[in-house]
């Protein structure tokens, strides 16, 4: 994986699984993922819904139900803004202890999909996001809200003493967004985890909330995990890419060569579906066969072998693929990717 | 502003025109529910549709795309305008005037795809019930026959006929969406109003229903008002495209003429709004400033001039007319 050792690398997923124990079986919704995330950088996540995403961001946030298994490591390291000379393993913490309360909304802050279900309907915006900065950053009333206020103002919200003191039902859905986004950099956070943050907005406003965030980002230079479908808002957001598949990372890179050389078959065949204005002719578009499999109690294979045009039974189906170095930095779980150092062997 | 368009005689291809339809909900204030105001959920359209034709209506949340897309079917009666249909006999009626049993006997040439596979079947209906229910209750069929017409559309739709016994819940999305289709089918209609048929689909799913959508038009002839927010998605689909905000159609042309040439200032901003899925172009985006008007409290003059990069004077006085800006190219601007 890039950068292990480096010391740019400011969280760390190591073979991270979350497996849900169900009445008919084992769940496995993130199956061995192993990610990391630089310094300042967005790392992006893609793919389908029930790929395991979001439930990725869950174990990092350690906000899943309480009958989620959380396995691997999840290493983070640097807190309150110091490099840790031992890293805090997330994923070993108890996840309702006082350490990762420490962590979560300070260190580590997210962002929700819908807003309207993250905020409390029955508290203002504003004690809301005065409630996060007393406890993590500045516990005197007055200036916890002087913060809350500039912090409402940065995210472009107009007039924002007025704003502070309404409800969340009294904003607008691009206004909620703003103001979730506020109350997750109120208290200034290393990582920024963003789940499907402007899937629920209309297009304009959505430029406005990326716009936000990107530049947000460079100001406060927190590192963003992006959780999204969309691979349109992937290309604007991210520096790096992972591509989920039946709670397995499918593909690993950089954003560019995510777009301009993908190696798996499923990567490939999720940007030939995408309908954009610039490929348009009125025709057919290119599908996947199939759907996604439900992830439970599946046999030991490539888990996209059912809808991959490469698959070849004696390979494919027997075993799950292996992860391959297909070119420096760049990942793929595919039998049919060749790893780059063997080209450079013959 | 009736354009002169819709006044000439009736095109033999039409199969539907829309003729200043607007749709005012009240709003109700007190113990006597006294009307207080209007949301203007659609004010003023004009537009048609033809013969095996695809027409997408864009546009954000709440811009009275889906309210218009009713008001066309009868779904909700419009408060003024007139939609003329042609039923098979090749008659012209309007549907706004038409008397219930008449009304009901022209609903079969009409159907609707919905948005949402999970809220629009019911759980405790087998697929078989719910396909069959339309012809039911056109009272067009019963019995056997019914039974094997059910599992032709089902095949048609790339449904396991074998699966006409099971409820919703045993398929997935993409397969609910295909059952939806086949209940729209079923009464053999010329013309289905497709409400974000594919917005809840995965891309890979999406793509499986579009191709659908597209090779049932090819077979059957069908017209589609294709009503979306994914500007990708109908670029691929229809034939021609009409912008909607706040109640209004701003700009209504051909497919490649709205993409590539778009004249209304609202049109331009939503299309560089996209992302694109490619991270070497470099976005030319038209930020919008503010939110989108209230439509019980609409501006004077053009609904789009305070957030508009180009407005001028005269946008916040006059209403700007509808008008044929270039053949088939219609909008509604004063600067364009």
């Amino acid at each position: 994986m890039p950068g292990k050792d480096d010391d740019s690398v400011i969280l760390e997923m190591r073979e991270t699984r979350v497996r849900f124990k169900m009445d008919a079986g084992l769940l496995k919704a993130v199956d061995g993922v192993s990610l990391s995330l630089r310094k300042g950088a967005t790392l992006g996540i893609v793919g389908e819904s029930g790929c395991g995403k979001s439930v990725t961001a869950g174990a990092v946030f350690r906000t899943l139900p309480s009958y989620a298994e959380v396995g691997g490591d999840i290493l983070l390291y640097e807190k309150d803004g110091k490099r840790l000379d031992e890293p805090i393993n997330i994923a070993k913490l108890n996840p309702t202890g006082p350490e990762i309360r420490g962590i979560r909304g300070g260190n580590i802050a997210m962002v929700f999909q819908e807003p309207m279900k993250a905020f409390s309907p029955i508290h203002t915006v504003g004690n809301q996001i005065i409630e996060a900065i007393r406890l993590h950053v500045e516990p005197d009333e007055g200036k916890a809200r002087r913060i809350a206020i500039d912090t409402l103002g940065l995210v472009g919200i107009s007039s924002p003493e007025q704003r502070i003191d309404e409800y969340p039902h009294q904003l607008s859905g691009g206004m909620r967004q703003r103001a979730m986004i506020a109350m997750a950099l109120s208290c200034k956070p290393a990582i920024l985890i963003a789940d499907e943050p402007t899937t629920a907005l209309d297009v304009t406003v959505q430029a406005q909330v990326l716009d936000l965030i990107n530049k947000l980002k460079a100001e406060i230079n927190t590192s963003v995990i992006y959780i999204t479908h969309d691979l349109g808002v992937i290309a604007e957001t991210s520096d790096e890419v992972a591509v989920m598949y039946l709670g397995k990372v499918v593909e690993y890179c950089a954003v560019d060569a995510l777009f301009h050389d993908p190696r798996h078959p499923y990567t490939r065949a999720l940007l030939r579906s995408i309908p954009t204005a610039d490929k348009r002719r009125k025709g057919r578009f290119d599908s996947i066969r199939g759907t996604v499999p439900y992830p439970m109690n599946l046999p030991e294979r490539c888990g996209f072998f059912d809808r991959c045009d490469l698959a070849e039974e004696g390979l494919c189906g027997r075993s799950a693929a292996p992860m391959v170095e297909a070119a420096p930095g760049h990942f793929a779980r595919c039998f049919k990717v060749e790893p780059y150092a063997a080209k450079e062997v013959v | 502003m009736r354009s002169a368009e819709a006044l000439t005689a009736p095109d033999p291809n039409r199969l539907l025109e829309v003729r200043g339809v607007k749709k005012y909900f009240p709003i109700t204030k007190g113990f006597l529910k006294r009307t207080v105001g209007y949301v203007r959920a659609v004010d003023d359209v004009d537009m048609y549709i033809n013969k095996g034709e695809t027409l997408a209506l864009v546009g954000e949340s709440g811009c009275g795309k889906t309210t218009l897309g009713r008001c066309v079917l009868q779904a909700i009666k419009p408060t003024a305008g007139e939609v003329y249909f042609t039923t098979r006999k090749d008659e012209r009626v309007d549907l706004t005037t038409l008397p219930y049993d008449r009304l009901r006997v022209v609903r079969r040439d009409m159907q609707m795809i919905f948005q949402d596979p999970y809220a629009s079947l019911n759980p405790r209906m087998t697929t078989l019930n719910i396909i069959a229910e339309p012809l039911v209750c056109h009272r067009l069929m019963s019995g056997s026959r019914l039974r094997g017409y059910v599992r032709e559309l089902m095949e048609t739709v790339g449904l396991n006929p074998h699966h006409l016994e099971r409820y919703p819940h045993a398929f997935s999305g993409g397969q609910r969406q295909r059952i939806g289709i086949a209940r729209a089918l079923a009464t053999q209609p010329r013309f289905l109003v497709c409400d974000e048929a594919v917005s809840a689909l995965d891309v890979s799913v999406q793509a499986q229903i579009l191709n659908l959508l597209m090779d049932l038009q090819e077979k059957m002839n069908l017209s589609y008002l294709f009503i979306s927010h994914d500007l990708g998605v109908v670029s691929h689909i229809s034939d021609r495209v009409g912008v909607m905000y706040v109640g209004h159609i701003v700009e209504l042309a051909d497919t490649a003429a709205l993409f590539d040439r778009p004249m209304h200032p609202y049109t331009k901003a939503l299309l560089s709004a996209k992302p694109v899925a490619d991270p070497r172009r470099k976005s030319h985006r038209i930020m919008l400033e503010g939110e989108v008007a209230n439509p019980s409290k609409l501006p004077p003059g053009c609904p789009f001039h305070p957030r508009c990069r180009e407005a001028a004077a005269e946008c916040g006085e006059r209403k700007p007319e509808w008008r044929e800006a270039e053949p088939g190219h219609y909008i509604a601007c004063h600067r364009a």
